[in-house]
């Protein structure tokens, strides 16, 4: 109601630019996201099939190539799930009860965040790294983390973690206990609580948050890099196996690879489009009216 | 006893919500907690219900004389009405008011039919049968509002708490449903304890009326006792308008302005400060004196528009006084601002004065 | 005290217990174990290694293509910010959602793309090299990609603040005889300041530490154009990993010290709130 109303009233003259104002902006605007978003976006397209699209085929076919995208696939399915259980966890705990310092924990939960991607991986490497604090005592059992599969795990659960934790913290907070205590009141069992009432009130801010978080875990450079090793075949995500084939002076198979990641962001940006509707339909203010503050 | 509330302290962090509060609720009474926000009666129905548990080792609470302390709340069966109604929002009303029926124990589960049958039943009961398949946002805040009532009731509860049931209606709305509250009770008779700060509506559908302040109990009663016999200067200000005079006790009398009022309760021969509390429609207004003791008054706003008239006055002392007559006695009378009058009260309400100043 | 208020919702035992469990795991630990490692080295050395003449132009090269890049963000993030909540045009939901891609794109995606586009032969490239204007493999490419990186964190901090703006405010303005250029100068952009300063540093501590997206454009000559996590990277390719925790304890400090004056803008913008 609010924002038609809004909208309504800023066509207003008194609260609005003279057309000729309006236009130079929109025209600014547009021109600098061209500059700095189509164009990348366009580049990568457009480099990718540059040789034609059976060259672009055989670039993917390339069984390193292949062996990235498994890997990558292989890392994203282990740290989003992983993640995704310790956001469901973090955002019950703190949204849903009072306790002392947890303006502390949002915080901890936040750091990875502001740690550089190098950093991240840095510190996996120091570690477990063959000078690292555990990496002898674990290299003399036979487990390797730097530069191995595992490290790769490692680095990208560090620089995901926060994400679906800090999506649901919020929602959580917004919607409240009522709703949970009314269904204990009812004698609902804890686990029944959350499975029928707050699991269908936060789904779409969960699958918003998994979304970020996968995008992420696929798309992760600078820490996968420091850990990687850069094995080819063995520890090449596809962000890894651009940076080579980018090296090697081999361009094209080097977007062709790049244009699967900017497709999984373009498909993100929808899904998220999507879901921000439909998160924001959840919320509607006279939703928010009923359900108090 | 319906429900019993022993001896109870709450305090958050440090300060005190309820202090050694005391309550019992007999069986099948509807019972209204009554008091200002910040007075503790919120804290106190939610801890009958289980939703805060009261200090350690602070007193108990008993349903049908059984302590509840140690049930879980998901099994102390109380029929909780929550001030926002607390819907689950992504369910349909019917699913709403099944819910606390589907998500028992699988031995203890009515079957599918019977779940549908006495979910019908309680929408008929709150005359929402044609509302269902709706979604909480698509209800008025008055349908929203019984959809949670029936919710409640759908467990067969051994009390029903609500926490101002119509804090978040419109005044129309608010009259009707309190009415058909009430009619519901004495068809369902379930002891019942519902929280407002609101006196008319503690005052016209509760038996019993429990006023609160500060964390503690002014006074329990019917709703004559806390209108007509006032326990406290307290009730006597929440209840509604009254005008204040100081005064003073001597024998049996209570002195204040120019006149004296019979008051047998004060028995001592010490002479004591007291407070004199008349409500405006306890004042009779007279154009002329009519020989008894009485006050003088210049009238300064007339209010007539409504089933009483109110009178503004002014004492010749120079102390506000506010009057409130019939249509027909306003008429006789034939006021208009600036006339004098004499007030002489109908009943007064006093306490002494324990700690004169 | 009490630590916890009560609750009749389960589960804080096993939801706080694994948040702790899990965040000491994966990110305290790591965390410390960067601290304890640059503590294994003396003070001395210490200063020695984030004084070194190459580790200081990396910083400044770093700080400084942050900066600029995150002031070309708040001049510009503020008009796409305004134009896409103020106005209406065919394709604002696309261009809406478009803002996020430099958020969805992998960085090494967009650092090979980014080079594609402004080295010599390339679209943009071709244009600014006959005027003498290198962008790849110089410090302007590093302030380039930094700009891509930080401009949704600026658009996105400043559209809920404009959107939260009353409209009576600016009515109010008008009606005291305010023209619109006035109205934005005394009371819009008063009010969105916060958010502006907040998206600003939000920009500039995530260009602090951006790799993928740099590395490319940026050519890596020590001095000219290394920024702060390629020496890093450089370090622990060398195997000396003491000097590189150290140059990284330096560069987590800065980047906490901009957290730090995130927060103190936002509890600074709140003073006036209901």
């Amino acid at each position: 109601m609010k924002h038609t109303e809004n909208i309504r009233c800023r066509a207003a003259a008194a609260t609005t630019e003279s057309r000729w104002v309006r236009w130079l902006l929109i025209g600014v605007s547009l021109t600098f996201l061209g500059l700095f978003l189509a164009m990348p976006l366009a580049a990568v397209f457009a480099q990718a099939l540059s040789r034609g699209w059976a060259m672009y085929v055989r670039s993917l076919g390339d069984s390193d190539a292949l062996s990235a995208i498994r890997l990558t696939l292989l890392v994203a399915l282990i740290a989003v799930p992983v993640n995704t259980v310790f956001g469901v966890a973090a955002a019950w705990a703190i949204a849903k009860f009072q306790f002392f310092g947890k303006s502390v924990l949002i915080t901890l939960i936040d750091l990875p965040y502001s740690v550089s991607p190098v950093i991240s991986g840095m510190v996996l490497v120091l570690l477990f790294g063959r000078q690292g604090w555990l990496g002898p005592w674990l290299e003399a059992r036979g487990i390797h983390v730097v530069f191995a599969v595992s490290g790769i795990v490692l680095a990208t659960l560090f620089v995901t973690f926060p994400f679906v934790a800090r999506e649901l913290i919020p929602l959580m907070q917004a919607q409240g206990t009522e709703e949970e205590e009314a269904a204990r009141l009812l004698g609902a069992s804890g686990w029944q609580t959350f499975r029928r009432v707050t699991l269908p009130n936060i789904k779409w801010g969960l699958l918003y948050g998994v979304i970020l978080c996968n995008a992420r875990a696929m798309g992760e450079f600078g820490a996968v890099s420091v850990v990687s090793g850069h094995i080819r075949g063995e520890t090449n995500t596809m962000p890894l196996h651009v940076e080579v084939l980018y090296n090697e002076y081999n361009t094209t198979a080097a977007f062709a690879v790049a244009s699967l990641l900017a497709l999984l962001a373009l498909v993100t940006l929808v899904l998220k489009s999507v879901l921000q509707w439909k998160t924001g339909e959840q919320l509607t203010p006279e939703e928010q009216g009923y359900t108090g503050d | 006893m319906g429900i019993e509330v022993r001896n109870i302290t709450k305090t958050f962090g440090t300060f005190a919500a309820l202090r050694d509060v005391s309550l019992g609720v007999a069986t099948g009474e509807l019972v209204a907690l009554l008091g200002p926000s910040g007075s503790g009666k919120t804290t106190l129905l939610r801890i009958i219900a289980g939703l805060e548990e009261p200090d350690p080792g602070s007193g108990a609470i008993l349903f049908h004389d059984e302590d509840v302390a140690r049930r879980r709340v998901s099994s102390r069966r109380v029929g909780f009405v929550f001030q926002h109604y607390a819907l689950f929002r992504q369910m349909t009303v019917f699913e709403n008011v099944a819910f606390g029926l589907r998500v028992r124990p699988k031995r203890l589960r009515p079957s599918r039919n019977l779940v549908k049958y006495k979910v019908l039943r309680l929408l008929k009961l709150v005359q929402l049968e044609s509302m269902a398949n709706r979604y909480p946002h698509q209800l008025s805040g008055g349908q929203r509002q019984r959809v949670a009532l029936a919710r409640a009731l759908a467990i067969e509860p051994k009390v029903l708490l609500l926490d101002e049931p119509f804090g978040a209606l419109d005044a129309r709305v608010r009259q009707e449903l309190r009415q058909w509250l009430r009619r519901l009770h004495d068809e369902i008779h379930l002891t019942s304890v519902f929280v407002t700060h609101d006196q008319d509506e503690a005052l016209e559908l509760a038996d019993r009326v429990l006023v609160m302040n500060e964390g503690r109990i002014e006074q329990i009663g019917t709703p004559d006792e806390v209108f007509h016999r006032p326990a406290t200067e307290f009730v006597v200000k929440f209840m509604g308008q009254v005008n204040f005079f100081h005064g003073r006790l001597e024998g049996d009398k209570v002195h204040f302005s120019t006149m004296a009022w019979d008051w047998p309760e004060h028995a001592g021969a010490s002479t004591q400060p007291a407070r004199v509390f008349v409500r405006p429609h306890e004042l009779d207004v007279d154009v002329e004196r009519n020989g008894q003791p009485s006050l003088q008054a210049v009238v300064t706003r007339i209010h007539s528009a409504g089933p009483n008239v109110r009178l503004e006055l002014r004492a010749a002392s120079g102390e506000p006084l506010c009057a409130e007559l019939t249509q027909e006695r306003f008429r006789s009378l034939n006021l208009s601002v600036g006339n004098t009058v004499y007030v002489t009260p109908r009943d007064v309400t006093v306490f002494a004065d324990e700690s004169p100043k | 005290m009490t630590l916890k208020q009560h609750s009749i919702l389960p589960g804080f035992g096993l939801t706080m217990g694994f948040t702790l469990f899990y965040l000491s795991l994966i990110v305290l630990i790591p965390l410390a174990g960067l601290l304890l490692k640059s503590a294994t080295i003396s003070w001395d050395q210490f200063y020695a290694a984030v004084t070194d003449p190459q580790v200081v132009a990396s910083y400044k090269i770093t700080f400084g293509a942050s900066l600029v890049a995150a002031s070309v963000n708040a001049v510009f993030g503020l008009a796409v910010a305004w134009v896409l909540v103020r106005y209406s045009f065919p394709g604002k939901n696309i261009v809406d959602a478009m803002v996020d891609l430099p958020f969805a794109m992998p960085t090494a995606v967009s650092g090979i793309a980014l080079t594609a586009i402004y080295a010599p032969n390339g679209w943009i490239g071709r244009w600014l090299d006959p005027l003498g204007i290198e962008v790849a493999y110089t410090q302007l490419g590093i302030m380039v990609a930094l700009t891509f990186i930080g401009l949704p964190f600026v658009v996105r901090t400043l559209q809920p603040a404009l959107e939260d703006m009353d409209v009576e405010i600016e009515e109010a303005a008008a009606s005291l005889g305010a023209t619109r250029l006035q109205t934005f100068v005394r009371v819009i952009f008063p009010a969105i300041m916060p958010a502006l300063l907040t998206g600003f540093a939000l920009a500039f501590a995530r260009a602090l530490g951006e790799y993928g997206s740099v590395v490319f454009i940026s050519g890596n000559l020590p001095m000219k154009t290394q920024i702060v996590p390629l020496l890093i990277m450089t370090k622990l390719e060398q195997y000396n990993y003491a000097e590189a925790a150290a140059i990284a304890v330096v560069a987590l400090g800065a980047s906490f010290a901009v957290l730090l004056f995130i927060n103190i803008v936002q509890w600074w913008s709140r003073r006036y709130a209901a």
